[in-house]
């Protein structure tokens, strides 16, 4: 099928593509890689990525849901909605869509056992 | 010696805060920045924009002239405009406003927080997705239409690769067209609209041909690669197992159609972030046209002593009349301050506002928000999606409360709104809801109140911020 300009906005070549993702990206970040984990699994990213970005490139969800544990992706994309939240190990929470990647960031889909 | 001079001159200069650094924000912050005022600019993002001219994080390798197309110019012009202005006025970048109260308004970055005084507070907070909830709308994958569109700018991601681009807002064709030029694949346009009442409102629309002329070429570009796009259709579910699969729609007189995806972009409109507005004591009104809650103000922005709303975070009006506005308000602000006025042709600043004003209310026909939905949406369907409370659920609290029932009390009783979001995104809902109950219905009054802070703080910042 062909995808008119596609071409100008070809991520990098030889990226591996995760077939359970749900975003797609389409353009490259030009900034050092950076090392993360998400549930013990190590994520490459890269700085300027927000957390989200990170992980649905990466995976379908950011958490589960308290009550009926099934998975949520975010929503709002912005900041408001607050459905993205994420445990940022150790010791923080917050939002994956505003949270931008650190080098040896530690992220769960669910409550750590350590706070909260 | 530079230092101490400005020690003592600090607290004669009055100051202006302004809240938000998108067109409204930066419109105001630009007018006020050349009156002999202190202008401190707060924004939640790491970068001026707000979502209209959101710009790619730095190092991302976005070809935004050829995503934005016609679009280009207006937003390199701003950004030329606010990064020259960032530099001269007292810019808070990444930090959340969270309270206004104490003739104060409450500041929290990563790690600090400030009460911060003001001679007069312009409030320009912008918008969000308006939402009718759908079976299925919690499922990963399915975002807002403005999110799929920030996330775009901002990310260089794409919500999926074959995407359905549904509810009821201009925005819809907008966003498809940017998806193709990013080289995504659309499966539909599906809009909740009916093509009659969107020439219904071309009367009004004419107001403001040049931007009616921009969404008509979205619709050519569309029309032109071959996306298929629906008019009248009704949303009837968001289907799949753990992540979105498909969209459910049905048009009428015709056999539901399934159209196959592995995301989707959703959204009936905006609604504004007026809860700053609120908690700084400024009169909320129900508008009718809009059907949203908006500030009570005049044309200029002027919502209570000293404060001043503009842009979205008022009147849903769009990028170029949030930049009218906020320029209008910055103006009052000096006049009510008697400070010198700012050589400007506010004339034909207001005639340009009344006139995007005029093509809005085009719009809200054009794109209606589907309020019957919510009487029509079965019983277990999730209404508040931060706390999984179903319409059922909320139905049943209506029912016991009868004649009394108003919105915060069925949040009470159900828990609906009770939430991390504030009701964000189940408040339109929930309102029509309790409209369309047996009882005599209050729009003025359904609505849910706000409380601060207007977002979670870092548990961190708690202890510093008790009022």
């Amino acid at each position: 099928m062909t995808r008119p300009g596609a071409a100008e906005f070809a991520a990098h070549e030889g990226e591996v593509v995760v077939a359970s993702s749900i975003l797609y990206r389409i353009a490259v970040f030009d900034t050092p890689l950076l090392s993360l984990t998400v549930d013990g699994r190590p994520v490459q990213s890269r700085q300027g990525e927000s957390v989200l970005a990170a992980m649905l490139t990466n995976g379908d969800h950011v958490r589960r849901h308290e009550n009926g544990g099934e998975p949520r992706g975010g929503f709002c994309l912005m900041g408001a909605c607050q459905d993205c939240w994420v445990w940022i190990g150790p010791g923080e929470r917050g939002r994956a869509c505003t949270t931008f990647v650190a080098d040896g960031m530690q992220i769960s889909t669910s409550p750590d056992p350590h706070f909260d | 010696m530079e230092c101490r001079s400005r020690l003592l001159q600090t607290p004669t200069l009055t100051r202006i805060v302004i809240v938000g650094a998108g067109p409204a924000g930066i419109a105001a912050a630009e007018l006020l920045s050349r009156a002999s005022v202190e202008v401190t600019l707060i924004d939640e993002a790491l970068h001026p924009g707000g979502q209209y001219h959101r710009a790619p994080a730095p190092g991302l390798k976005l070809d935004m002239r050829r995503l934005l197309g016609a679009g280009y110019a207006a937003y390199e012009t701003f950004h030329k405009d606010a990064a020259a202005l960032c530099a001269k006025v007292d810019y808070r970048p990444g930090t959340l406003a969270w309270s206004v109260h104490g003739g104060a308004v409450h500041l929290a970055s990563r790690r600090s927080t400030q009460a911060l005084g003001f001679d007069a507070l312009v409030l320009a907070t912008g918008a969000t997705d308006r939402i009718m909830p759908a079976p299925g709308w919690t499922l990963p994958g399915v975002f807002t239409l403005g999110g799929a569109q920030a996330l775009l700018k901002d990310q260089g991601c794409l919500i999926g690769r074959r995407v359905v681009v549904c509810g009821s807002s201009p925005l819809l064709y907008l966003a498809a067209v940017q998806y193709l030029r990013a080289g995504g694949e659309v499966a539909a346009v599906i809009d909740t609209t009916r093509f009659a009442d969107k020439l219904r409102a071309l009367p009004d629309m004419l107001a403001a041909p040049s931007v009616l002329s921009s969404g008509l070429r979205h619709m050519v570009e569309l029309k032109r690669r071959e996306v298929r796009i629906v008019h009248g259709a009704t949303i009837d579910a968001f289907e799949g197992e753990g992540r979105v699969a498909a969209v459910l729609c049905t048009l009428p007189n015709a056999a539901p159609l399934r159209i196959a995806c592995d995301a989707v972009a959703y959204g009936h409109g905006l609604r504004p972030e007026t809860q700053l507005a609120e908690l700084a004591g400024c009169a909320l009104r129900y508008d009718a046209v809009q059907r949203n809650h908006v500030p009570d103000t005049d044309l200029e922005g002027r919502a209570g002593q000293g404060i001043y709303v503009a842009g979205d975070g008022g009147t849903i009006g769009g990028g170029q009349a949030a930049a009218v506005s906020g320029s209008l308000a910055a103006a009052a602000v000096l006049r009510d301050l008697g400070l010198s006025a700012i050589d400007i042709d506010l004339a034909a600043r207001r005639r340009l506002l009344q006139r995007l004003r005029r093509f809005q209310r085009g719009l809200a026909t054009a794109f209606r928000w589907p309020s019957e939905r919510a009487v029509l949406l079965d019983d277990a369907v999730i209404l508040c999606r931060c706390e999984n409370v179903t319409f059922g659920e909320v139905r049943a609290a209506m029912d016991q409360q009868g004649d009394t029932a108003e919105v915060n009390r069925i949040k009470t009783a159900s828990r609906c709104g009770m939430g991390r979001c504030q009701g964000r995104f189940c408040g339109a809902g929930l309102a029509e809801v309790v409209a369309a109950s047996a009882r005599p219905s209050d729009r003025e009054r359904d609505r849910l109140r706000v409380q601060a802070p207007i977002k979670p703080l870092p548990i961190a910042l708690a202890m510093d911020v008790s009022p």
